[in-house]
């Protein structure tokens, strides 16, 4: 039944709109709500789900009705020709604006996006070539063969089918290897990128989709209209579009639909209300929706969505299927990875000193020492987190400094982090499947043409596969967030085992576990060092270490005060003085 | 009476608890102290007591309910902390650092008061026009405690002052908590080196896993072969 | 173009720069101090410039009823955060319930330029930390973009009210002195004088502000370390207030200022504030002179684009910061984690 909802909508919208006594009235209304909600959709990628800001999506609209109007009334071109030529136009106009903004902070792109979304008005109202302020009328109609398509209840199924596909295309994208990318932007950028996620062009994936939607849906109004002007692709318009986001629920796709249904609704009936009520005529409804929007972000800031519509859990189902390509395997014997004489400075104090250490194939190393000793600054060091003042950190005995931590994820080194970061509300196996983005390699476009089954299902396998290797399996549908810390710090590793890693580096792995889970934990690594798994764990449990590395690496002031086996590190004197304090 | 007690008080972080069911006092012009490993709880009690963070149980400061109260407005009651971090306004000057530690009292104490503090760490005086982020990790310990007790606080709650300082400092810093505390000011101090901590404290509270596992005497504690263990995790049956 | 109108351009450029460079300082400032892109700045520059053009006219200006109205929804939000009732009433009933009785008595009179410039600013002014308790301080805790949305939900809301209380009628007000000084070939209006005047005096005053007073330290340590505020007893709220509190006076100011020189409407403060934010962005929402320097060169830039092609002035301007983000972005590595 749920498999073929998309089927089942396009049913209702050839025959809902022949509803006997539908006014023409809410025709015209259904498919106004029907072409924002398009739009919403995109936004909702881009803010819900990405947590990017765009204040240009009407612009992006206005993009594609201009596009199209053009074409098809100054030059003849078929409007159904306007499409992907509306597509294009705003593809090239989004990757443009991406490709200043999307590096910066989130902030940069919603004022980038204003200040362009105001200047492009005030350009199209005073060029000729536009229309200038009247716009552009006389543009014609969609054409089936001979049959002119401007019968509002014809125009409704259309436009709702489009819908429909679009609805469709966007969960396919967001189920797919580059939509958990993009889920993972908001709050897990870094663990996506510590997983070979390149964050700066999932950004601009985010961003184009949405303005390619934007652009149907200015496609879809143009013809509708038949005529256009600047005015529904000012500013004010892209500021009402964000908020059927916010008021429908911004990271729900179904959220659109609903936030596109009651503004239209609203706003339709304060238009009449209002200026009733104040005796004058003017844009009262933008003090209303300026007060929803503010009530909505103060009471029920994820919208009206999802508590409409409680979500279920559902089940993934995995398939068997031959098994990812796996990289080749380091010989034992020699070092996989080596820290010569590291440096970190931060202005005038010293992080980290001349820290030198090797990892061989198939150790496990414990990187150990009091709070503040520099341990967690080396590991950013290693994982490319944050580059060093001085010093080199080796790979197989090819560098690896400075590399960002989607390269040095390429190389094979898979991390976990002190605090956990699982995508919240993603299952527990699609935040495991983000571990093996690199393994994959299907595009946005696959993806929504869903030609990307046979690589996803091999994905899955292997993430259901290492969370079967680390006990977890049974918990594969249940959100991220909903598990105790200790699975979380789990699945942690069950994704960075996804990328088929030569090197798992570990930060903390044991902080906030309980006894009974520490020994869990240690029993799984060693498990993973016997199959041949290399591990630098940096930990300030001695406990827990204790019996299970290889060697210990300990660091006070940022330097390296001892290095040797857990027992003699034991005996140290100078260990025993930097964790038990001076006499 | 006590300056400050805590009962059964809990912190939990989502459905993850922190620390649980402490209870402890800090009397009058008492030296306290809680110690134990890293990641045992021990700053998140002493952020739940400045109100950083929410807990349930109660905590009471010169017999007064905390519950619910603003981190600031504890501030203005006289409950100061020196946060591991902390917690400097790297820009601004070390003067202008000091002089907001005032802020309870507005500008009126600020003279006296900067005297006393320049008096107990000189060094500040001698980068008094430096912004503060251009200090050594000692200035910069020196500074935040003289940025609490500009505030002439009732309780001075310290947050691991010995933190990444080299041996020499921390000898320096816990002789300056040993003179603050013959001030009559009331100390809780959370510290990771405990020989340390315990040889200026009158009291301990070892914590371990976010409960209080030992508790008595300073010099009791400090004989106590079970702390050794528990640092250096030698299993212990 | 020769080097007379060149000199009247810059002389234009400058003295609009001067006031973008007033509400670029406090777009920074308020956004350093409480995360808050204050997109509503330009309906302060609005309220300020519509309410002394009514004041220049003896009429009771509407945003009076609006800082009635305010003043009350910011008492109910106020008792709602469980702030202490008697400060409460003092500063959201009393307040706006005094300024209505001055205003009462004193406008029919026409008293003068200074009053009624006073009596604007202590008509919008108020309205800011009004904003500020009902719409960010309840969501002090979420995201710059969270914020930032909040923001442009109170932007569409103060519009809307702005047309509720103003009018679609534009404004404009008499200059504050008809006199203009000469100086070899080219004059200087006394307006523009008035204008540089007072932004160069706020400016040393801001300075001065931030530089050796209590509130002003306490204000910039928020900005700094948040926590570290709260731990020497800096409330948040507080401090969010008074920088509002700061941007309304400026907004307000900034649109007493301009009001002579220019109709105003109640939708126009939008497109100044924006230009402001244009230079808060280009010195990367962060320095002081850098806000001042770029708001100038906004200024010179719009007054010479008006000249050679009018109709594209606003294009201009805003497409300028799209040059300044590319550069900004080459140099900046992207920061992975955001800022939630």
């Amino acid at each position: 039944m749920i498999r073929f909802w998309p089927i089942l909508a396009l049913v209702a919208c050839a025959i809902l709109p022949w509803t006997p006594g539908l006014p023409s009235f809410w025709v015209s209304l259904l498919n106004y709500i029907g072409i924002s909600s398009i739009l919403v959709v995109g936004l909702v990628v881009l803010t819900g789900i990405g947590g990017m800001t765009s204040f240009a999506q009407a612009s992006f609209m206005g993009f594609g009705a201009y596009a199209s109007a053009i074409l098809s009334t100054r030059y003849g071109v078929s409007p159904w020709l306007g499409l992907p030529a509306a597509i294009v136009v705003a593809a090239v106009g989004a990757a443009t604006i991406g490709a200043v903004t999307l590096r910066l902070r989130g902030y940069y792109l919603a004022l980038g996006t204003m200040a362009v979304s105001v200047s492009l008005y005030f350009l199209v109202a005073n060029l000729d070539f536009f229309g200038r302020n009247d716009g552009l009328s006389s543009i014609p109609p969609l054409m089936l063969g001979d049959y002119r398509l401007t019968d509002g209840r014809v125009y409704l199924t259309l436009v709702w089918a489009m819908l429909v596909a679009v609805v469709v295309a966007t969960n396919n994208l967001l189920d797919s290897r580059l939509g958990r990318a993009i889920r993972a932007l908001r709050g897990g950028a870094l663990a996506a990128a510590s997983f070979g996620v390149n964050t700066t062009r999932t950004r601009m994936l985010a961003f184009v989709y949405a303005a390619v939607l934007a652009a149907i849906a200015g496609w879809l109004y143009a013809h509708l209209q038949r005529s256009v002007n600047p005015t529904p692709f000012g500013l004010n318009a892209s500021i009402e579009y964000l908020l059927m986001a916010v008021l429908g629920g911004a990271g729900h796709v179904g959220g659109a639909v609903l936030g596109a249904l009651l503004v239209t609704v609203i706003n339709d009936l304060l238009q009449d209300f209002l200026p009733k009520l104040l005796g004058q005529r003017g844009n009262y409804e933008t003090i209303v929706f300026g007060m929803i929007l503010l009530g909505v972000l103060q009471f029920a800031r994820e919208g009206l969505w999802p508590h409409v519509f409680r979500g279920r859990v559902q089940r993934r189902e995995i398939a068997s299927a031959p098994p990812l390509n796996r990289r080749a395997r380091p010989v034992g014997g020699s070092a996989i990875l080596a820290v010569d004489h590291l440096e970190k400075r931060f202005g005038g104090l010293v992080a980290v000193n001349d820290l030198s250490f090797a990892v061989g194939v198939g150790e496990i190393v414990g990187l150990i020492g009091p709070n503040g000793a520099g341990k967690s600054t080396s590991f950013n060091l290693i994982t490319g987190v944050a580059s060093p003042s001085a010093g080199t950190v080796a790979l197989f005995g090819q560098p690896i400094t400075g590399l960002p931590p989607p390269a040095i994820a390429r190389h094979g080194v898979a991390r976990s982090f002190q605090h956990v970061k699982l995508v919240p509300g993603m299952s527990v196996i699609e935040n495991v499947a983000i571990g093996a983005h690199l393994r994959g390699q299907a595009g946005a476009l696959a993806a929504i043409c869903r030609r990307d089954r046979a690589e996803e299902a091999q994905i899955f396998a292997e993430a259901a596969r290492q969370l079967d290797r680390v006990g977890l399996g049974q918990l594969a549908d249940r959100p991220a967030d909903s598990l105790a810390l200790g699975q979380q710090r789990v699945v942690e590793i069950a994704r960075a085992m996804c990328l088929d890693p030569v090197l798992l580096l570990l930060d903390e792995p044991a902080a906030g576990l309980r006894h009974a889970e520490k020994a869990e934990l240690a029993a799984l690594l060693r498990r993973l060092r016997d199959e041949g798994m290399s591990i630098l764990l940096v930990e300030h449990d001695m406990e827990f270490v204790m019996g299970l590395v290889d060697r210990l690496v300990v660091m006070d002031f940022g330097i390296k005060l001892a290095e040797g086996p857990a027992e003699q590190i034991r005996r140290d004197p100078a260990v025993i003085e930097a964790y038990l304090g001076i006499a | 009476m006590s300056v400050l007690s805590v009962e059964k008080l809990a912190v939990s972080y989502g459905a993850i608890p922190a620390v649980e069911d402490i209870s402890l006092v800090v009397p009058e012009g008492g030296l306290v102290t809680v110690i134990g490993p890293n990641g045992a709880g021990k700053s998140t009690l002493l952020n739940a007591i400045m109100g950083v963070l929410p807990s349930r149980g109660a905590i009471r400061f010169l017999d007064r309910d905390l519950g619910g109260m603003p981190v600031e407005a504890r501030v203005h009651l006289g409950i100061a902390l020196v946060p591991e971090k902390r917690e400097l306004f790297a820009t601004l000057s070390v003067a202008d650092n000091l002089l907001l530690g005032g802020f309870r009292f507005g500008r009126r104490h600020a003279g006296d008061e900067l005297d006393r503090v320049y008096g107990l760490f000189p060094r500040l005086r001698e980068r008094h026009r430096q912004p503060a982020g251009t200090l050594s990790g000692g200035e910069r310990q020196m500074l935040a405690m003289g940025r609490a007790l500009m505030g002439k606080p009732r309780l001075l709650m310290l947050d691991e002052p010995s933190l990444g300082l080299a041996p020499l400092i921390v000898r320096d810093i816990f002789r300056i908590i040993a003179d603050l505390r013959a001030t009559g000011v009331a100390i809780l101090l959370v510290e990771q080196n405990a020989r340390a901590a315990l040889r200026v404290a009158d009291r301990g509270y070892v914590l371990e896993t976010g409960r209080v596992t030992l508790e008595g005497e300073a010099k009791t504690l400090a004989a106590d072969p079970r702390i050794v263990e528990m640092y250096l995790g030698v299993a212990s049956g | 173009m020769d080097s007379t109108i060149a000199a009247i351009l810059v002389q234009d450029g400058i003295v609009n720069g001067a006031i973008y460079a007033l509400l670029a300082l406090s777009l920074v400032l308020v956004f350093a101090v409480t995360r808050v892109v204050f997109v509503p700045q330009g309906e302060f520059v609005a309220y300020g410039a519509l309410t002394y053009a009514a004041l220049d006219t003896g009429t009771l200006p509407g945003s009076l009823w609006l800082l009635a109205g305010l003043g009350a929804a910011a008492f109910l939000a106020g008792l709602a955060q469980r702030r202490p009732i008697f400060g409460l009433a003092l500063s959201s009933l009393v307040l706006p319930a005094a300024i209505i009785a001055t205003s009462w008595l004193l406008v029919p009179s026409k008293p003068g330029i200074l009053a009624n410039a006073l009596l604007s600013l202590a008509i919008v002014t108020p309205i800011a930390p009004y904003i500020y308790r009902i719409g960010f301080q309840p969501l002090a805790e979420a995201s710059v973009l969270v914020l930032l949305i909040a923001a442009v939900a109170v932007h569409l809301a103060l519009m809307g009210l702005g047309l509720v209380f103003f009018g679609p009628e534009g404004s404009r007000a008499s200059a504050f002195s008809a006199a203009s000084v000469s100086v070899g070939d080219f004059s200087l209006s006394g307006q523009a004088l008035w204008i540089l005047g007072l932004t160069g005096a706020l400016m040393i005053g801001l300075y001065g502000f931030f530089g050796f007073t209590l509130l002003g330290r306490a204000l910039r340590a928020t900005a700094v370390n948040r926590l570290g505020a709260r731990l020497v007893g800096i409330g948040t709220a507080q401090s969010g207030s008074i920088a509002f509190t700061l941007a309304g006076a400026i907004g307000a100011l900034s649109g007493i200022l301009v009001v002579p020189l220019t109709t105003v409407y109640y939708d126009s403060g939008f497109v100044i504030g924006l230009k402001g934010f244009t230079a808060a962005i280009i010195a990367g929402m962060a320095s002081y002179p850098g806000a001042v320097l770029a708001a100038v060169l906004v200024g010179v830039l719009e007054s010479f684009s008006s000249f050679w092609a009018s109709a594209f002035k606003e294009v201009i301007v805003f497409t300028a910061i799209i040059p300044v983000l590319l550069w900004r972005s080459l140099r900046h590595a992207a920061i992975e984690d955001d800022d939630e």
